[in-house]
């Protein structure tokens, strides 16, 4: 245990082992761990954007969820609006068209009633005319009493 | 050795001397060739291996190889943050530190491997007559890294106080300089401080992690001896070596890192103003 010439070319070695190290050895493995952490922080932090634009897409898509029902329910309700006016229309126009046939009934009928009286009155003029002549036993001259039957058919107006 | 008995002294004597090359004259030019060689193989071995794994580093998923640098580099280097709070730790502190940490465990781990396989190779192999395994068991080392870490202790504390306040803190510091009429005993004191402290911490830094490795070295061979004395020996000698193996692990574990913690710990107080 004595100390001799050792020392120094122990302490010589420890020397260039320390200058290796710290030349060769520690900044390699230094810039590999800290790629890797730059690596895995950027990769933390995309994660985290990633969650953010999810969560704006879920609002984003809510919202356009939101916008297209309100669009649908005012589609809905204008139709069924256009419905309600279109049952309108048609029930005013069948009603008028309705009124406008019972009008040209009624006016047909009228005429109808019309002819019936004239040619009843035809009837009646010359059944009265036929009676009278039974009456006198004669013959009427139609010519001689035509201001008689006339007055008569005028009468049975 | 083969030729003569082998008795406990011989066998102690052979594992505990160190395989000296005399190169000049006096006691001090010698160097531990064992010490010196496994150091430096271990080291080679040790960061080359690192570096060899970090040079195809891959900030992608690494593989199981980098996975357990990045481990180690990583632990080290939070014991290094909790510590060095004084810069920028990647620069230096923190590669000195696992430099420490990686050599002074695969030295110390050198103390599993059974002596004689050791003696055995060496002696067979590369025809070496003694050769101890272990270098942090050899003061020699653990003075060389505690003396350089002192070195650097002193250098880092002139960088960043500059030497006039160096002087300053070893002289003025830890009692000050108040009252005046006290300066004189007070400046005596601070330096008297001073000197002990930097006289004690490469001291402690290293017998701390050669005491123990020693011990170790010395619990195994003992160990070995009683393995050697007939069956129960082998058997209980063997039991008791890997208890005190298993132990071991842990010693060597703890004083690399108690080694590794004093550097930084060392280096970081340099940097702070008293």
């Amino acid at each position: 245990m004595n100390l001799n010439l050792t020392l120094i070319a122990q302490a010589v070695a420890f020397a260039i082992f320390i200058w290796f190290t710290a030349k060769f050895v520690w900044p390699f493995l230094m810039r590999a761990i800290e790629a890797r952490q730059k690596q895995v922080a950027d990769g933390l932090a995309a994660a985290e954007r990633g969650r953010a634009e999810l969560a704006a897409a879920g609002k984003q898509s809510e919202t356009t969820v939101a916008e297209a029902r309100a669009r649908a329910q005012d589609i809905i309700s204008s139709a069924e609006k256009r419905a309600a006016e279109m049952i309108d229309e048609a029930k005013s126009a069948a009603k008028s068209e309705g009124e406008r046939l019972v009008a040209g009934a009624k006016a047909e009928i009228a005429q109808e009633v019309a002819r019936a009286k004239e040619s009843l009155r035809e009837q009646v003029a010359s059944l009265a005319v036929a009676g009278a002549e039974k009456i006198l036993r004669r013959e009427v001259d139609a010519k001689a009493h035509a201001d008689m039957l006339s007055g008569l058919k005028a009468e049975l107006k | 050795m083969a030729a003569e008995q082998v008795t406990p002294t011989s066998y102690i004597t052979h594992h505990l001397t160190f395989n000296a090359k005399s190169i000049g004259d006096g006691g001090f030019w010698t160097l531990h060739v064992d010490s010196i060689v496994t150091a430096v193989v271990l080291g080679l071995v040790g960061i080359g291996f690192i570096w060899w794994v970090v040079r195809k580093a891959t900030p992608g998923v690494p593989g199981k190889l980098q996975a357990f640098v990045e481990l180690m580099i990583e632990f080290v280097d939070d014991q290094v943050k909790d510590t060095f709070t004084h810069g920028d730790r990647h620069k230096f502190v923190a590669p000195v530190a696992l430099t420490v940490f990686v050599w002074v465990v695969l030295m110390n781990a050198m103390d599993f491997i059974p002596v004689d396989w050791i003696a055995w190779f060496t002696e067979h192999v590369l025809h070496q007559d003694n050769w101890r395994p272990v270098p942090t068991a050899d003061v020699n080392t653990t003075f060389a890294l505690a003396l350089s870490v002192w070195l650097l202790m002193i250098f880092f504390s002139i960088q960043v106080k500059g030497l006039g306040g160096w002087l300053h803190e070893i002289f003025c510091a830890p009692f000050g300089v108040k009252p005046l009429w006290l300066a004189p005993l007070l400046i005596v004191f601070n330096l008297l401080f001073n000197i002990v402290e930097y006289v004690s911490k490469p001291l402690s830094h290293s017998l701390r992690l050669f005491g123990n490795m020693y011990a170790g070295e010395i619990i195994f061979i003992l160990l070995w001896i009683w393995a050697a004395t007939g069956l129960a020996g082998t058997i209980f000698g063997s039991a008791l070596a890997v208890g005190w193996a298993i132990f071991h692990i842990l010693i060597v574990l703890l004083q690399a890192f108690i080694f590794m913690m004093l550097t930084v710990v060392y280096i970081a107080m340099a940097h702070e103003h008293h």
